[in-house]
């Protein structure tokens, strides 16, 4: 392999680990604020997120510049799609952890309704699967990213439970539907945030193998049906 | 209990055909080759290739310099025999038919299937001549139909627009580009059914090349083609097949869009990442 393109793969890796660490710690600090609002935290998370932007930004110019300049093929071209793919999803991640943080000050001035304690379970899964999603990228075990998009069902019946559990609330007290809108959209935030780890996850596995197994359950039914 | 975005739409929507690839039947093999082992002299340059070639589609051949693609090539249309002390063991087919059989008329054989080679090679001769030479030879005397076949073939060529007001000029006077699409025209004069090309953009420029590229994807429609080329790019844009020789040996043949994504040899994989060696 040219040197040119080995310097440009590592500078290419460099760049995404120092996304990876960032994001990470955006949604550490956001899902801590479910349990612990403060709208000086909130504002921190909002002025890290912006240099996440500008991550997306450069990676996402350096991939293109590889591309035309080097033409890679095989595990280089996976390697720079599966890059340009993780770098938006972990941009999109940090931008979820924005918006949990917004929405967790958004109950602070309106007491009367607590964070379920399943809502902070759900938000620890994701934050799981977003650390073991990067990990899986790191080390290049497809085994781990497996495992992440199978964590996913569990996120997603979480989210399903807790949107029935604010509903009945709402239900039974309406002047608090203020309060509930706010974990509504929290849960569903969190939801995404798992939903956005399985897609990394998803880009690591086609990385490894070669595979792509996005919608694969649907693919595979409609096939089925067809048959 | 929630009724889901997906379930809703489900309930509308009635299922309709699926965008699914339908079962196209798989397109005949044109060229085969069975336990192909190729010696020069004492030194074996090929040994056991067995593979398949689809008809009306473009197969590409790469590997490093010496790992016999050239010599794989030139065994399809017996460019080989000529050489001093070269044999072959092993079979290959042209349209199930053994082209290395004692009933075999290799000037036929030539004829069916056409060869372009990297350096173009026109005669010292008009445009006109160097593609009527062909049909001439082959007993074509009437000059109306010469004058067919030659428009026919520079216009398959994609070269009959360039040069058609001055078919009388020497072919030597034409550009890289425009002599190595003559030499396509005039291997497509005697209305072959395979088309060799050994390196056939090499000594071209991006432009001449992107042309002879352009032409190969239409040619396909009508003929077997089979190439060898070190650019790998060009392997992967115009190919449908790609297959990796290493030391004459085949390593691993199939679709190109596999082959450059996701190739199942670690050999593959390294000659075409340019980690090899």
């Amino acid at each position: 392999m040219s040197i040119h393109l080995t310097r440009d793969l590592e500078g290419l890796h460099k760049q995404l680990l120092e996304m990876c660490g960032m994001v990470e710690n955006i949604i550490h600090q956001a899902v801590a604020q479910l349990s612990e609002p403060s709208y000086e935290e909130a504002r921190k998370l909002a002025v890290q997120d912006d240099a996440i932007d500008e991550f997306d930004v450069r990676i996402e110019e350096d991939c293109l510049k590889i591309l035309a300049l080097h033409q890679p093929v095989a595990v280089d071209l996976r390697r720079i799609t599966a890059v340009l793919k993780i770098s938006a999803e972990l941009e999109r991640v940090a931008d979820l952890g924005v918006h949990i943080a917004e929405r967790a000050c958004g109950m602070l001035d309106r007491p009367g309704i607590h964070v379920p304690e399943k809502l902070k379970q759900m938000a620890q899964k994701a934050v799981e699967m977003v650390h073991n999603s990067i990990d899986a990228y790191v080390e290049l075990d497809s085994a781990l990213a497996r495992k992440v998009c199978a964590d996913d069902d569990n996120v997603d019946r979480l989210n399903v439970e807790i949107i029935d559990e604010i509903c009945q609330a709402m239900h039974d007290s309406p002047d608090l539907i203020e309060q509930a809108m706010h974990l509504f959209s929290a849960s569903r935030h969190v939801e995404r945030v798992a939903d956005h780890a399985t897609n990394i996850a998803e880009d690591v596995v086609y990385l490894v193998e070669g595979e792509i197994i996005r919608h694969r359950t649907y693919i595979q039914d409609k096939n089925l049906q067809a048959q | 209990m929630l009724t889901t975005f997906s379930e809703l739409v489900e309930q509308k929507q009635p299922e309709t055909a699926t965008n699914r690839e339908t079962s196209a039947k798989p397109p005949a093999t044109k060229i085969e080759t069975k336990d192909l082992s190729f010696f020069y002299g004492a030194n074996q340059a090929l040994f056991d290739v067995t593979m398949a070639i689809p008809e009306k589609s473009v197969t590409a051949f790469i590997g490093p310099s010496g790992c016999g693609k050239s010599t794989f090539l030139r065994t399809i249309n017996r460019m080989n025999d000529i050489i001093d002390g070269a044999h072959l063991t092993g079979q290959v087919l042209i349209a199930k038919e053994d082209i290395y059989a004692a009933n075999v008329d290799v000037v036929e054989l030539r004829k069916r299937v056409g060869m372009v080679f990297q350096k173009s090679t026109p005669f010292p001769k008009s445009i006109f001549d160097n593609i009527a030479y062909g049909p001439k030879i082959a007993g074509m005397r009437k000059k109306s139909m010469l004058a067919e076949i030659v428009e026919r073939s520079l216009k398959r060529a994609a070269l009959w627009d360039e040069v058609k007001d001055r078919l009388q000029d020497s072919a030597l006077a034409l550009s890289g580009g425009q002599q190595q699409r003559l030499c396509i025209a005039r291997a497509l004069a005697t209305d072959p059914e395979i088309l060799l090309m050994d390196e056939p953009a090499s000594a071209l420029d991006p432009v001449s090349t992107a042309r002879i590229e352009d032409l190969v994807f239409e040619l396909k429609q009508e003929y077997t083609i089979v190439i060898v080329t070190h650019n790998m790019q060009q392997a992967a844009r115009i190919s449908d097949r790609s297959a990796f020789f290493l030391q004459g040996r085949l390593i691993e043949v199939g679709p190109t869009k596999q082959i450059f994504t996701n190739p199942n040899e670690k050999q593959t994989e390294d000659y075409i990442t340019g980690r090899f060696g």
